[in-house]
Order: structure tokens, then C-alpha cells, then sequence
């Protein structure tokens, strides 16, 4: 259920844009001589951050085809393009940083949208952001924690199994449960949330005007710094539990949810994107940089396939795309490594 | 009188006589042998579309003996070894199922990259004489663990994985016929540069043996330097991570807000 918001909610800031022949036209020449330049040169790029020579157009096709998913399904792809960039070989360290970097550009156009709309309610997401700055802070000391025990990139694959696995089972769920109504043709129902939970009842309660709901500061604060870890940890943007968390949980309108979660989401990436560059100096400008370019010019094309796919028939594939990256994570924590040693530079406090 | 001449003939011959038998043969005659090297360039640069390098390292050995040279009893060994840290090597175990890293072992100062070049197989016991190695090739680098070893069987362990792991990264690298004389005394070694390579001062050095035994070595630095765009980000993220990051963010807001723009529907 809580998906089927989501997606609406989401794909009702990236649909606004241009839909046009003439547009389409433009965007493919433009696309296509970059192209054209980029395969008259040179075909491997050096990442000076990650220390390694990638080819281009792995990393291109990465960014755009997450930017293709992002911009057909409404999500941020922050949750995907890190564990493919782990998949390529780029440490993990550098991919998570990296992709929290990536996050920032995918949600700089949804918020401007949002905020021209008056749809982002700037004193609730203020609130969740003393939650998320606290939060990436606390995360990213986990994070180096973690790296300097050697358990790291464990960590990280397991967060992301647990995450994919279950928000994957549940998407698909839902989708088949709606692909089952549509075919007896049974109107959806929209369950309205109650009015009241035990979150109402938390003491410190601020008036937040915009999203017209009067509501304790704890549950926000805490669902700001839960996601602030996550971000730190996974290189997310957590938008995926943020949104649900809010409508169901805290009981804000739907209006502002997405708007006020994209504010959010800047902010705490951005200050991750600052911290991880500070401590672990991993952010690779170089990789960040080719996957936003690609990323941005996919979800144009994502947005319009995905106008023509039925709602449910996509949450379905995402789900099921979602699902075999969990899985594929999963396996290679269970198979027994080609060699159980492993070699890192570097020696005590690197 | 003939006795004390005899006497003082054999007294005159003996020492010399020692001398010379203690003196393998072919050698009274010459001074030490020397060993000079060049490289064809010393400096290399990481640009954004490296895929690693060769490199060529040229020299000449003075003074060789022309019999032992003709038996083949003279071996090069060319060496570049990369900058040298600390590694750590981390082995893994399976808990529940999961394989997790559970014990570490963190050696001092050893090379990030090391390849080798020699005029013959270094480790084939039937090629005589046997190169005495000690010090030179990735079978002889000290790998000193820090801290406390409980078990010696595992430092062994930990040790050739390391070595093997190196090897099969392309960072440590061994080349069996890598120098070639092109004339009976000058010779060419040719070393492979991975794309990985660390940047820093990597040092080449050449090494001559003698009927298996080293005589003499040299070395020249090369240093390996991140050029442009990669060193200037390299260096910034290093010296002045704050403003890297805060470089990184704003990036990504222009992206994203010319994203905006660009694809606006008006």
C-alpha cells in the first residue's frame, strides 16, 4: 500500500518534465555527441580516488540505466547504484561516499520542485535534519570503525541484503496483490490512515503549520537519525523507508511527505558527502560526477517508459530487480570466497 | 747453497701460489666488475586514460670476464619496487554460514608494487650455478609482522597469501627471461607497470651476480606521479579535504539544479 504512495508520490515530480518531440529530439543529439566524443577518445577512465581505471561506459550505462530505474519507478536508485558499483569492483568504501554524493544531484531538481509547489514543510524537515546530521555524524564514526576492524564491507553487504530482501518481498507483495484487484477489476481501496498511534502520544510536541499537524519532535528527530546512519553506512538517501515511515507512522499529509523528505535527504547527503571526505577521504569526484551526468539524462527517459507501464506491472519489476541485487549480495556473503585472505594497505589507524 | 736458494724460491713462490689457487680461475686478471644502468624515463604519469606502462631499464656491466661471460656465469636481476606502507592481511572464517573476516596480521613497510626481471628463472633448482636470492625477489622480501604472534605456522600462512594475492592482483609482478644482453655486455630489462600502480617513488634497482653470488647492485629512483586533473583532485582530497567535499556538494547541486533547468518543461 505504503508503495503505491511512494510511487505516485515520487514520480509526481519527475513527470512534470518535458515530454515533447522537439525536446526529445534535443535531448537525444545532445546525448548522442557526447557519446560520439567520449568513444573517439578514450575508452578507460582513471578514478583518481579509488586509485583504479574503469571503462567509461560501464560507469555511464551504471549511471544511466539507475537513472533510467529512478525516473520510471520515482525513486532516488541510491539503494542500487552502490552495490552495482561494488559488484564493479570499486571498494566499498569509495561507493558508499561516492553514491551519497550521487544522491545530493538526483534530489536537488525533485526539492526545487516541491518547494516552488509549497509542497515541503521547511520546519518539519529542519527537525528530521538535527535527527539526520546527528545520525550521518554517529554513521559515518561507525563507518570508520568498522574499516579499521576490517569488517566493512561485511557490514555493508549485510545492511543491504536485509534492506533489499525485505523492502523487495514486500514491494512485490503489494504489486501482485494489485495486479490481482485490477484484473476482477475491484476499485483499489484507499485505506485512510487513523488519526492517532502511540507516536501522538510522545511528549514535546511542535506545531508544524504547513504540514497542519501537531506532533512530538522525538519520533522526528529519532526517523531523522535512523536515516542519517543509514545514509552514512549504505550511501542512500533513505527515501524509501523515510516516506513510508512518515505517512504511516507519524501520520503527516502525503502532500508534503516527499518534498520534505528530499530536503532532508540534500542536506544529510551532502553533510555525508563533507564527512566522508574529511575522515576517509573516499568521495571519487571523477566517478560521482560521470554517474550524476548519466544518471540525470536517464531518469528523463525513465519518466516517460514509465508513463506508459501500469503502476503495478512496474512496482512488480522494480520489486523483482530490487530482490535479485539482494540476492546476488546475499550469495557471495554464504560461498566460500576463491581466497579467504585478503590484502589492504595500510596498517594500524589507516 | 742451492738448499737456501731453493728455500728462498719456494718461500718467494708459495704465497703467490696460494694466491692464485684461492682465486677462481680467470679472474687474477681483471679488476671487480662494475654495473651501470639507465632508465628510459623517470618519471611516469597516471593520466586519466592510464592502462599501465613499460618501462625500460638499460645497462652495462664494466669489467666482465669474457670465459665466464661466454658460460653464462654473469645474472642481471632487475627490480622496481613501489613505495612502501604497511599492509594489513586479513584472513576469513565462516560464522553461521557467513564468512567474516576474524584474524588480521599487519606487516611493516613492505612494497605496494614489486616486479622483477632476471636473466633466467630465479626458483629452478636445475639451472647452475643457483642464484643465492637472499634480499632480492618477492620469495625473499621481509614480511615482519607487527605485534604479537601466537602461531608460526599461521605467519607463514598469512606470508604467502600475501605474496600470492599480490601476484594475482598484477601489483607484484615476476618476469622470468625480463633481461636480455643485446651485446655481450650491455643488456635491456623490460618491467611492466600495472594500471594499479601506486604513485610515489618507486625505486629501480639492478643486481649482478657472479657464478651465483652477488658482486654488486645499483639503484635510481623513478618516480611515479599522478599528472593534471587526477594529482590536483588526489591532492585536494588529501591536503584539503574540507574543501573537496564542499567542491563534491556543490557539483552535484549544479548538476542537479541545471538538471532542472535544462529539462524543464516550459
Amino acid at each position: 500500500m505504503w508503495l503505491r504512495h511512494l510511487h505516485a508520490l515520487f514520480t509526481r515530480h519527475v513527470r512534470h518534465f518535458p515530454t515533447t518531440s522537439s525536446d526529445k529530439r534535443e535531448i537525444a543529439c545532445r546525448t548522442r555527441s557526447f557519446c560520439f566524443a567520449l568513444s573517439g577518445s578514450t575508452v578507460t577512465i582513471y578514478l583518481p580516488i579509488a586509485e583504479l581505471s574503469v571503462n567509461i561506459f560501464i560507469i555511464l550505462g551504471m549511471g544511466a540505466a539507475v537513472g533510467f530505474l529512478s525516473g520510471m519507478f520515482g525513486v532516488g536508485g541510491g539503494f542500487l547504484i552502490t552495490p552495482l558499483l561494488i559488484f564493479y569492483n570499486i571498494p566499498p568504501v569509495v561507493a558508499v561516499a561516492t553514491g551519497a554524493n550521487q544522491v545530493v544531484a538526483s534530489s536537488v531538481s525533485g526539492a526545487i520542485t516541491h518547494f516552488r509547489r509549497g509542497t515541503l514543510d521547511m520546519k518539519l524537515g529542519t527537525v528530521l535534519l538535527v535527527g539526520g546530521l546527528v545520525g550521518a555524524t554517529v554513521g559515518v564514526w561507525i563507518f570508520s570503525w568498522l574499516r579499521r576492524i576490517g569488517q566493512l564491507d561485511l557490514f555493508i553487504s549485510l545492511l543491504y541484503v536485509v534492506l533489499l530482501t525485505t523492502i523487495g518481498v514486500l514491494m512485490l507483495q503489494e504489486s501482485l496483490r494489485a495486479m490481482r484487484k485490477a484484473k476482477l477489476n475491484q476499485p483499489l481501496p484507499l485505506k485512510r490512515p487513523g488519526q492517532h498511534n502511540w507516536v501522538h502520544r510522545l511528549p514535546l510536541k511542535m506545531r508544524f503549520k504547513k504540514s497542519k499537524i501537531y506532533l512530538s519532535a522525538i519520533p522526528v528527530v529519532t526517523l531523522g537519525f535512523l536515516i542519517g546512519i543509514l545514509t552514512s553506512i549504505m550511501g542512500v538517501g533513505g527515501g524509501f523507508i523515510m516516506v513510508p515511515a512518515m505517512i504511516y507512522l507519524l501520520r503527516i499529509p502525503t502532500n508534503v511527505v516527499v518534498g520534505t523528505s528530499l530536503f532532508q535527504i540534500i542536506f544529510v547527503t551532502a553533510y555525508t558527502t563533507m564527512v566522508q571526505a574529511a575522515t576517509n577521504y573516499s568521495v571519487d569526484i571523477v566517478l560521482a560526477f560521470i554517474l550524476m551526468v548519466a544518471g540525470v539524462i536517464g531518469a528523463q527517459y525513465g519518466v516517460r517508459v514509465g508513463q506508459k507501464l501500469r503502476g503495478e506491472q512496474l512496482r512488480a519489476l522494480l520489486a523483482l530487480l530490487v530482490l535479485a541485487v539482494g540476492i546476488r549480495l546475499a550469495v557471495g556473503l554464504f560461498i566460500r570466497p576463491q581466497d579467504l585472505y585478503s590484502v589492504a594497505v595500510g596498517g594500524i589507524g589507516y | 747453497m742451492f738448499s737456501r736458494l731453493a728455500l728462498l724460491l719456494s718461500l718467494l713462490l708459495l704465497p703467490v701460489g696460494n694466491s692464485v689457487a684461492q682465486i677462481p680461475m680467470g679472474e687474477a686478471s681483471t679488476g671487480k666488475e662494475g654495473l651501470d644502468i639507465g632508465v628510459s624515463t623517470n618519471e611516469i604519469a597516471i593520466t586519466s586514460d592510464f592502462r599501465g606502462a613499460d618501462l625500460t631499464v638499460f645497462g652495462a656491466m664494466t669489467n666482465a670476464d669474457d670465459l665466464l661471460l661466454a658460460i653464462g656465469n654473469y645474472d642481471i636481476i632487475v627490480t622496481l619496487e613501489g613505495p612502501r606502507d604497511y599492509a594489513t592481511v586479513r584472513k576469513k572464517e565462516r560464522i553461521f554460514g557467513v564468512w567474516v573476516n576474524t584474524d588480521s596480521m599487519i606487516f611493516e613497510q613492505v612494497p605496494e608494487s614489486y616486479s622483477i626481471a632476471s636473466t633466467r628463472q630465479l626458483d629452478d633448482p636445475t639451472q647452475l650455478p643457483p642464484i643465492n636470492t637472499a634480499g632480492v625477489g618477492i620469495e625473499h622480501l621481509a614480511l615482519n609482522p607487527i605485534g604479537y604472534i601466537r602461531d608460526v605456522g599461521e605467519l607463514s600462512d598469512f606470508r604467502e597469501a600475501y605474496r600470492r594475492l599480490k601476484l594475482a592482483g598484477g601489483l607484484y609482478q615476476k618476469e622470468a627471461s625480463g633481461v636480455r644482453f643485446v651485446s655481450s655486455s650491455l643488456f635491456r630489462a623490460s618491467l611492466r607497470l600495472p594500471a594499479n600502480v601506486p604513485d610515489g617513488v618507486h625505486i629501480v634497482r639492478a643486481y649482478l651476480f657472479k657464478s651465483g653470488t652477488l658482486i654488486t647492485q645499483r639503484e635510481i629512483p623513478l618516480r611515479v606521479v599522478k599528472t593534471g586533473l587526477e594529482q590536483a583532485i588526489t591532492d585536494t582530497a588529501h591536503n584539503q579535504p574540507f574543501a573537496y567535499g564542499l567542491l563534491c556538494v556543490l557539483i552535484a547541486l549544479v548538476t542537479g539544479w541545471g538538471a532542472s533547468i535544462v529539462f524543464r518543461k516550459d
